[in-house]
């Protein structure tokens, strides 16, 4: 059991902000952290590592303290049993693949682990390269087997795969459940995606403003708005084309473009740079697989 | 022509680059990740040898380090040591006269590196020193190398504080430099000449390697 009670001012750019944070996350679990950028998502994982002190509040991990402001206890980040995936991976650029997860050992270890992890990520042909020359998604997979070596109470990831493509995404999004499942750990993960968060977490907790404003099931949280068997996508009008009595407007999704058709007197209301919801129902989709 | 100057001088450089790479690196790594007020002031002492008269200097190491005043007079009565018109008093100036020269680019590439880097390091359990010697330096590989050189190339061109609180001893104090001066005082032209080609030499060579090694020719050495 996890339990977090953290507050502390950030000074961001818009000024000011109170970040204050009640949770608890059961052992073993997989937890979504989403909100808005800004919102403190970030600074609650570094507060955990110990990268941020919190201004006042505690930390318990498995009944261990590892922050009391009133009993004055502050572990230093090296004594955490906490493995941290960087936005930018920050894997050593002067160690091999190998190296970098070895480095990760402490004294006495055996490098089995190492050995274990390597096989599992499927880095054993980049064992001996130099981290300059992998792709993205072959760092992620090296920062992510290097956060695990020294077999954490809690992983942390900051949006782990936020800048890779989708078909390398899912593929780590397997490695992360095979993982979460194999060493039974506690996950935390700031992520932007809700299918990611869909597919991964078994809770989701949503930041605003330094605050917890929504905890529980992704599925109840994500989806409720959904159940009428409509699809529903928000995005911003790019371009708008009139063509006849009707107008096509390009929307961008996400990372996508659509295009949709719309009739000319509504489009009338809309300028290219609106936030707009695009809504079907969803009586005769084509699904087919992808992988 | 005596080569006793010129092996004075190297022995001089190596001495002082050494040394100052013990002190310069920790004083790069505590002002690169300082967020005293008082940075500004220790930056700008530090820098002062960059445009600071070398008589300057010498001039107040010679003050402080005499025996006729108190702390000269402590030095040699407490550690036996006399640092004017000696050895390891070109030793201590060339150190604080140098100084800059290792510092700055140690501390201009630890201030570039992604933080990152640290704050793994810390995550995965290491010390900071342990961080220091096995992650941010080796990483910085070409900014230790410059210090490394210009401090040892700086210190073989001397002349001004060496000659304020060294004076012209034989195999302690007359470096290549002071020799120079010496042999244009007394009219011996080729042999001054000797000198100062040697000079050249030895700095323009130290100065090509650098520029090739940091220009990427070498990324296969260094990394």
């Amino acid at each position: 059991m996890i339990e977090l009670q953290l507050n502390k001012v950030l000074n961001s750019n818009h000024g000011k902000m109170h970040l204050e944070i009640d949770l608890r996350l059961a052992s073993g679990t997989f937890t979504a952290i989403q909100g808005k950028s800004g919102a403190g998502k970030t600074s609650l994982l570094r507060l955990i590592a110990g990268l941020m002190q919190p201004d006042g509040g505690q930390i318990e991990v498995d009944g261990k303290s590892w922050f009391n402001s009133s009993q004055q206890i502050d572990l230093p980040i090296q004594q955490r049993k906490v493995g941290y995936v960087f936005q930018d991976y920050a894997l050593f650029p002067n160690m091999s693949v190998g190296e970098n997860l070895r480095f990760a050992l402490s004294k006495h270890d055996s490098t089995s682990i190492v050995d274990d992890l390597i096989e599992i990520m499927e880095l054993g042909e980049l064992r001996n390269h130099k981290p300059e020359i992998l792709s993205g998604g072959q760092k992620q997979r090296v920062a992510l087997a290097r956060a695990l070596v020294q077999k954490p109470s809690l992983l942390l990831l900051d949006e782990p795969l936020s800048a890779l493509d989708n078909e390398i995404r899912a593929k780590l999004q397997q490695h992360l459940l095979e993982l979460h499942k194999e060493f039974n750990l506690t996950i935390l993960m700031v992520t932007h995606d809700n299918g990611e968060t869909l597919k991964l977490a078994d809770s989701l907790v949503v930041l605003e403003q330094g605050r917890v404003i929504e905890e529980g099931k992704p599925s109840a949280l994500l989806t409720s708005s959904n159940i009428s068997g409509k699809f529903q996508f928000t995005g911003e009008i790019v371009n708008m084309q009139a063509e006849g009595v009707i107008s096509i407007l390009t929307v961008l999704v996400g990372k996508e473009l659509i295009k949709v058709v719309s009739e000319r007197d509504e489009a009338e209301n809309l300028s290219i740079g609106d936030k707009v919801l695009v809504a079907s129902k969803a009586f005769n989709p084509i699904i087919q697989r992808i992988n | 022509m005596d080569w006793g100057p010129i092996i004075l001088t190297l022995k001089l450089a190596t001495v002082t680059t050494i040394l100052l790479a013990v002190i310069g690196i920790p004083i790069a790594n505590w002002l690169a990740n300082t967020k005293t007020r008082l940075k500004p002031v220790l930056e700008a002492l530090i820098s002062m040898p960059l445009v600071l008269p070398p008589t300057v200097l010498g001039f107040y190491l010679l003050i402080a380090f005499s025996p006729n005043n108190a702390f000269g007079e402590w030095l040699d009565h407490w550690l036996g040591l006399r640092l004017i018109f000696s050895f390891e008093g070109l030793v201590f100036a060339s150190i604080i006269y140098s100084l800059p020269f290792m510092v700055h680019p140690i501390q201009a590439g630890l201030s570039n590196l992604p933080k990152s880097l640290t704050e793994a390091s810390y995550v995965l359990g290491k010390s900071k020193f342990k961080t220091l010697t096995k992650v941010l330096l080796p990483n910085i590989k070409p900014a230790l190398l410059t210090g490394v050189v210009l401090s040892f190339a700086h210190t073989m061109g001397e002349f001004g504080v060496v000659l304020m609180i060294g004076g012209n001893i034989p195999g302690q104090t007359k470096v290549a430099s002071i020799a120079i001066y010496d042999e244009v005082e007394s009219l011996n032209y080729a042999v001054a000449n000797s000198y100062s080609l040697i000079l050249l030499g030895i700095t323009f060579t130290i100065l090509i390697l650098v520029y090739m090694f940091n220009r990427g020719g070498m990324k296969g050495f260094w990394k």
